[in-house]
């Protein structure tokens, strides 16, 4: 018989550093979110104060925190349908015996979620500058007039939004593929045995199969995309007029350029509790859809 | 559809090898003139990227062995050792996951200043040894081991660190090539915790080093280019080579429950 002593020892190493680098500190960031560790405290920790609330109070007071809530959100409800949609598109092109070198497909629709975030952005700020972009250039063959598309505040967010719908869509497209691969041929079958056209085939037999596939792609799509923060930070910089400030932008600046520790960890509660709220109302709402 | 997915790449393999200031023109040219590797040697030679490069693989090296270490141990004792509180504490461990991994990143920063871990590999490397993920991985694939299999070995007089090592490591061996691919993958790519915790360009990952060359040298497109390939090339190849398991890997770590 194996020891309880034995497995201890086997869990020990992960457990110490799960427990030290991220547990401890997910404490500490709510004890840290009710201070005003500032600069000053960094230097002395005896300047430190408690606040309570205060860090919190004083956020939902900014228009800067709101905006870039309103950024993120606005990534988030964009962003997480297209880069669904084109998963969803891309998955079922791949499953469709008309597909040729399915493979190779695959694999060239993957590569791109493979990629460093900075390098690809980097490629894709090339792409959309104004003056020798790609893309301006292929609207200039069809006579639309060139979009300053990362300078002008109405265009860089979607711009961000294009370019994440790019980077991710592979991922899902691999988790849609093997849930599509699941559903039973023989419903598809006797569907076109009744007559039923394509896009009844789609609404009537592959959607109610995807459903539990659906859902889990989405929680994890939005959990990842309320993270945004390397697109901005290289795209953009948060501008143009600080119009893609996402909130883990607005966490970063406040705590590592300006060093309010204390305030930017009530930024970092704040982006959890909304991630938590919308998870929550996702699972809801899709038991609900059940019930019905 | 799959041009859209990899002309990026494409075009940005392309404009490395032109000379600087050839990408700035109109149209947009596709093919470099006269390729040369010039935008390579001004990075290697006056930018340091050979650094970036080298801290990369360090870092990303140190991460995937020592994580692999630790989420194996975890991951085979979750599903194959028997203590007290074992379920409730894997599902408090699965709960965490909720928990994004920015919300640690203030304090953990402190606490990284206060042992003196500041800009070092130590700093980077200490809090990705180990990961809910993983052990979630090693777990599902463990559970499929044999309890007979084990029970043999203890009946013999092996000790667990014995059988750990010669019986379960081997028949481990699909899943240790997955994990191994998607902690490299994770820590070649990670840019926000690297980006805090090195303040210094000694120390600097390919990521970090080339987004703040892509700050001083903006319009340089060619010379980005050339770094961009520096940055995604290994991590490309790795999954081109690998990516049976990677994709497999994929899978099995989707499907939670």
């Amino acid at each position: 018989m194996n020891s309880p002593r034995s497995a201890w020892l086997f869990l020990a190493p992960a457990l110490v550093v799960l427990g030290v680098f991220f547990l401890l500190p997910v404490l500490a960031a709510l004890v840290l979110s009710l201070t005003d560790y500032d600069l000053y405290a960094l230097a002395d920790i005896r300047n430190l104060r408690f606040v309570g609330l205060g860090n919190y109070w004083e956020l939902l007071h900014r228009p800067l925190f709101w905006s870039a809530l309103g950024h993120t959100l606005y990534f988030v409800a964009a962003g997480v349908p297209l880069s669904m949609g084109a998963s969803l598109g891309a998955a079922m092109l791949l499953n469709s015996p008309l597909a040729r070198c399915k493979p190779l497909l695959r694999t060239a629709l993957f590569a791109p979620v493979v990629t460093t975030v900075v390098a690809v952005a980097v490629i894709w700020r090339y792409l959309f500058n104004t003056r020798y972009g790609m893309a301006n250039y292929v609207l200039g063959l069809v006579g639309i007039q060139p979009v300053d598309w990362l300078g002008d505040p109405h265009w860089a967010m979607p711009t961000i939004i294009a370019f994440a719908v790019w980077k991710n869509f592979g991922y899902n497209m691999i988790i849609f593929l093997a849930g599509l691969q699941a559903i039973p041929p023989e419903l598809y079958e006797a569907a076109r045995i009744d007559g039923a056209s394509s896009w009844r085939q789609f609404r009537h037999i592959t959607l109610p199969m995807l459903k539990p596939t659906m859902l889990m792609v989405a929680i994890l799509t939005v959990s990842g995309y309320f993270q945004l923060f390397a697109e901005p930070y290289v795209m953009t910089e948060g501008g143009p007029l600080q119009s893609t400030v996402s909130v883990l932008y607005l966490m970063y600046d406040e705590g590592f350029k300006w060093w309010n520790l204390g305030s930017a960890s009530a930024v970092a509660f704040l982006l959890f509790l909304v991630m938590f709220a919308v998870t929550a109302l996702m699972l809801r709402l899709s038991r609900r859809g059940e019930e019905t | 559809m799959a041009a859209v997915a990899l002309f990026p790449l494409l075009w940005m393999l392309s404009v490395s090898f032109m000379a600087p200031g050839e990408a700035s023109a109109l149209p947009p040219p596709l093919l470099p003139k006269h390729p040369s590797g010039t935008n390579y040697r001004e990075l290697f030679v006056r930018a340091g990227m050979g650094r970036y490069l080298l801290n990369s693989v360090l870092v990303a090296g140190a991460i995937t062995a020592l994580s692999l270490v630790f989420n194996l141990m975890a991951g085979y004792a979750f599903a194959k050792l028997r203590f007290a509180g074992r379920e409730r504490l894997f599902q408090a461990l699965l709960g965490a996951l909720v928990i994004p991994a920015q919300v640690a990143m203030l304090p953990l920063f402190l606490l990284l200043k206060y042992l003196g871990l500041v800009n070092s590999y130590a700093g980077v490397i200490a809090p990705a040894l180990a990961s809910v993920f993983g052990i979630f991985l090693v777990r599902q694939y463990a559970r499929d081991i044999p309890d007979e299999l084990l029970e043999a070995a203890r009946i013999d007089g092996a000790g667990e660190w014995h059988i750990f090592a010669r019986i379960v490591l081997p028949l481990l061996k699909p899943i240790i090539v997955t994990l191994a691919i998607f902690s490299f993958l994770a820590a070649w790519n990670d840019f926000m915790w690297p980006l805090i915790v090195l303040t210094g360009q000694e120390h600097y990952t390919l990521p970090i080093g080339l987004a703040s060359l892509a700050r001083e040298h903006a319009q340089d497109s060619e010379l980005m280019m050339a770094g961009s390939v520096v940055t995604v090339l290994p991590v490309l190849a790795l999954f081109l080579a690998l990516q049976r398991h990677y994709l497999q890997g994929l899978l099995l770590g989707s499907v939670k429950g």
